[in-house]
C-alpha cells in the first residue's frame, strides 16, 4: 500500500485506522528526535495529543498545505501551545513544510518556536503559549465565518491544566451567549500538570473537584467524551460535536501523557526532557521499529 | 510636524470625547463594512452604544470579561475584520495585557484598542478606574501604535488615520467634555506631532487633552512676556522625535505636561529623546507617582498639579 504522506493534498485525506495509527506512531517519533536534536523541549504533551493532532490534520480539517492563508479553510488553534512540537511534526508531514526543517525546532531564526507563531510559521491559526487565550480567538473565527457566510470549523485543542486560568471560563460563557455550533474545543485530558498542588501527603497531580464535562455543561455547551487515543473513538466524537447545531461541544478526549512510549507514559517527569541516546533509541524501537511510513510513501 | 498656529481657546465649544468617539465609529462603519465593534459591559459609558444603535449586526457584545474580549477580537482580525474593542483603559491597558501582548501585538493583529476613561477625569469613579499607566505600557509594547487626541476633530481625524493603518493600535480616549480647538477638516499623520505656539523662551510638550490646558497656559505665559511655544504630540509611539528636538533647539527648555504618570508616559519619552540627542534641561508635569482618587474633576485637576497654573509654574520656576 502506497501511503498518502507529505502530499500537501487539500481537503481530508479520508485513511483508514490502519495507515492513521501508523502516522501517529511515525508523529511521536518526529517528537522525540526534536526534542533530542533541540536538547530540550515538552514530550509529554504531544505525545498525549498525537493521535487527535494526526486525526484532524489527515482526516478532518478542510485544509490546503500548499496555500495556508486559504481564507476558506477550517481553521485550528492548539491553545495548549507548548505542545508546538506535536503540532510541526503533524504539519510537516501533512506537507506544510519538509520533515528535515523539524530539526530547526527552537533554534533561532526557525520558524518553529518554542511557542507556535502566527506571525512565523504560515499554517498557524493564532500565536499561543500564554494558557488560557486559545478558546477565545477560535470563538472570533467562529464568529467571523458566520458573519461571513463561511462554512469553515474552528477547532482548538485544550489542555486540562491550562482550563485552571479564568479566560477559558469567559470564552465558554461567551460562545454559550452566541450560541456558535461552529467551534469545537477538544480537551486533551491527560491529568497531568506540571507540578501539581500541595497536599497532606506531599504532592497530587490530581484535581480535587475534576468533572471538566459537567463545567462545560454548566456553560450550556454541549460535550463528548472519547478515548484520545483512538483513532475510532477521535473520528466518533468529531462526528457527534459536527452534528451538534445551536451550541459549540467540548469533546472531552481521555489520554495517557507520555502516550506511546512505556516508560513516559504516565509520568511527569517526562512533561519536559529531552531524551538521552539509548531512551530515544528504546522509544523509537517501541513506537515505530522498522516501520518508517515515511519511506514507504 | 505640522504647523497649525491659529488654533484659539476662546469661545471654543466643548465637545465629549467620548461622544466624537462613538459617532465617528458610527460614520467609519459606513464607510468600511469589515469594522466590527467588540463591547466589554460598558457601552453606554463609552458611548460604543452608538455604534451598536448604527450597526447592530457590527456590534458584539461580550461581556464583563476583559481577556475574552482581546482574544475574539484576535480571532475576527485573523479572519479580515477590523475590530475596535472598547472598554476603560484601566481594565483594557492591564486586566487583558497578556492578551493584548500574545495575540494581538506579537502577531502584528491589525486591532484598535480604545481605552476609555483614561487620566483623572473619571466621572468620580477614583483609582481604580484612572488608567494612569496606560501610556507606559504600550510605549514598552512592541509594535503597538499609541495615540492620545487633545479634542473631538483630532480624534475624528485619527481614528480615519487608523482605519487606513494595519497596525495595532491603542488610542486613548477621555471622559468628559473639552474644548475643540482643531480644525474640523485636520487631516491626522500618525507618528506627527503638531506646533501649536510658536515661541523660543520655553517649550511646552503635551499630549491628549492635556494639551487644551497647555495652551491655556501658554497663553497665560505670553501675558506675562514669556513667549512659549507649544508642541502636541498626539503619536506616543511612534515619537516624532525630530519635532521634539526642534522644539528643544529652538527654546533650550522643555516642559512636558500630561494626564498620566511622569514615569513611562510623554515625560520619559521626551527625556530620552533628549538625554539621547540633545541634553536640554526639562521638567515633567504629570502625575507623580501616585494613585488618584475620587472627586470633582477641578479639584483633582488641582491635588494632582495637571492645571494650566502648574504648567505655568513649571515654567516659571526653569526660567528663573
Amino acid at each position: 500500500m502506497t501511503t498518502t504522506l507529505s502530499m500537501p493534498a487539500p481537503g481530508p485525506q479520508g485513511l483508514d485506522i490502519a495507515t492513521l495509527e501508523r502516522l501517529s506512531a511515525q508523529a511521536r517519533r518526529h517528537v522525540l528526535e526534536s526534542v533530542f536534536t533541540a536538547g530540550a523541549g515538552h514530550i509529554g504533551g504531544p505525545l498525549s495529543a498525537t493521535d487527535i493532532l494526526v486525526h484532524l490534520y489527515f482526516n478532518e480539517l478542510n485544509i490546503d498545505p500548499a496555500n495556508p492563508r486559504w481564507e476558506d479553510r477550517d481553521r485550528f488553534i492548539l491553545s495548549k501551545g507548548h505542545s508546538s512540537i506535536g503540532l510541526y511534526s503533524v504539519m510537516a508531514m501533512r506537507g506544510y513544510f519538509p520533515v528535515s526543517q523539524l530539526a530547526t525546532f527552537d533554534a533561532v531564526d526557525s520558524l518553529l518556536q518554542g511557542h507556535p507563531c502566527m506571525k512565523t510559521l504560515p499554517g498557524i491559526d493564532m500565536s499561543t503559549g500564554s494558557l488560557g487565550q486559545g478558546l477565545s480567538p477560535g470563538l472570533g473565527m467562529a464568529l467571523a465565518a458566520r458573519k461571513l457566510d463561511k462554512t469553515f470549523h474552528t477547532w482548538v485543542m485544550l489542555g486540562d491544566g491550562e482550563i485552571q486560568e479564568g479566560q477559558i471560563w469567559e470564552a465558554c460563557f461567551v460562545a454559550g451567549r452566541y450560541d456558535v455550533d461552529n467551534l469545537t474545543a477538544i480537551l486533551d485530558y491527560n491529568g497531568l500538570p506540571q507540578f501539581g498542588w500541595p497536599d497532606p501527603n506531599g504532592y497530587t497531580r490530581e484535581e480535587k473537584y475534576d468533572r471538566p464535562a459537567e463545567k462545560f455543561r454548566a456553560f450550556g455547551w454541549h460535550t463528548v467524551e472519547c478515548d484520545g487515543h483512538d483513532h475510532a473513538s477521535i473520528a466518533a466524537a468529531i462526528a457527534a460535536a459536527k452534528s451538534t447545531k445551536g451550541r459549540p461541544t467540548c469533546i472531552i478526549a481521555h489520554t495517557i501523557k507520555g502516550k506511546g512510549v512505556s516508560f513516559m507514559e504516565g509520568d511527569f517527569n517526562w512533561h519536559a526532557k529531552s531524551p538521552t541516546t539509548d531512551e530515544l533509541a528504546a522509544a523509537i524501537d517501541e513506537l515505530t521499529g522498522d516501520d518508517d511510513v515515511e519511506k514507504a510513501a | 510636524m505640522i504647523e497649525l498656529l491659529d488654533l484659539t481657546l476662546a469661545n471654543a465649544p466643548t465637545e465629549a470625547p467620548r461622544d466624537a468617539w462613538g459617532n465617528a465609529l458610527c460614520d467609519l462603519g459606513d464607510r468600511h463594512t469589515n469594522l466590527v465593534v467588540l463591547d466589554g459591559d460598558l457601552a453606554n459609558s463609552t458611548k460604543a452604544d452608538t455604534f451598536a444603535k448604527c450597526h447592530p449586526d457590527r456590534f458584539y457584545e461580550m461581556g464583563i470579561a476583559e481577556q475574552n474580549l482581546i482574544g475574539v477580537a484576535a480571532g475576527m482580525a485573523s479572519c479580515g475584520f477590523v475590530p475596535w474593542v472598547s472598554t476603560f483603559a484601566a481594565f483594557l491597558a492591564k486586566r487583558a495585557l497578556d492578551q493584548i501582548r500574545v495575540v494581538v501585538a506579537q502577531p502584528g493583529l491589525n486591532v484598535k484598542l480604545c481605552g476609555g476613561y483614561t487620566g483623572i477625569l473619571t466621572g468620580k469613579t477614583g483609582k481604580t478606574h484612572q488608567s494612569v499607566e496606560d501610556i507606559a505600557v504600550f510605549r514598552a509594547m512592541p509594535g503597538v501604535v499609541t495615540i492620545a487626541p487633545a479634542d473631538g476633530n483630532e480624534l475624528r481625524a485619527a481614528m480615519t488615520a487608523m482605519m487606513a493603518d494595519e497596525r495595532p493600535t491603542y488610542l486613548r480616549l477621555t471622559r468628559d467634555p473639552s474644548p475643540v480647538v482643531f480644525p474640523s477638516d485636520y487631516a491626522f499623520t500618525i507618528g506627527e506631532s503638531v506646533l501649536l505656539r510658536n515661541g523660543s523662551d520655553i517649550g511646552l510638550i503635551s499630549t491628549g487633552v492635556q494639551t487644551i490646558r497647555t495652551l491655556e497656559a501658554a497663553d497665560l505665559l505670553a501675558a506675562e512676556g514669556i513667549q512659549a511655544a507649544v508642541l502636541h504630540v498626539p503619536t506616543l509611539k511612534p515619537l516624532d522625535i525630530e519635532g521634539i528636538l526642534a522644539i528643544a533647539e529652538r527654546t533650550n527648555a522643555i516642559i512636558t505636561a500630561e494626564d498620566h504618570s511622569i514615569i513611562g508616559g510623554l515625560g520619559s519619552a521626551v527625556a530620552e529623546v533628549l538625554a539621547e540627542h540633545r541634553p536640554t534641561r526639562m521638567r515633567r508635569v504629570g502625575w507623580q507617582d501616585t494613585f488618584g482618587e475620587s472627586g470633582p474633576n477641578d479639584a483633582l485637576l488641582k491635588k494632582y498639579g495637571l492645571t494650566a497654573g502648574h504648567v505655568c509654574d513649571a515654567a516659571r520656576a526653569m526660567l528663573n
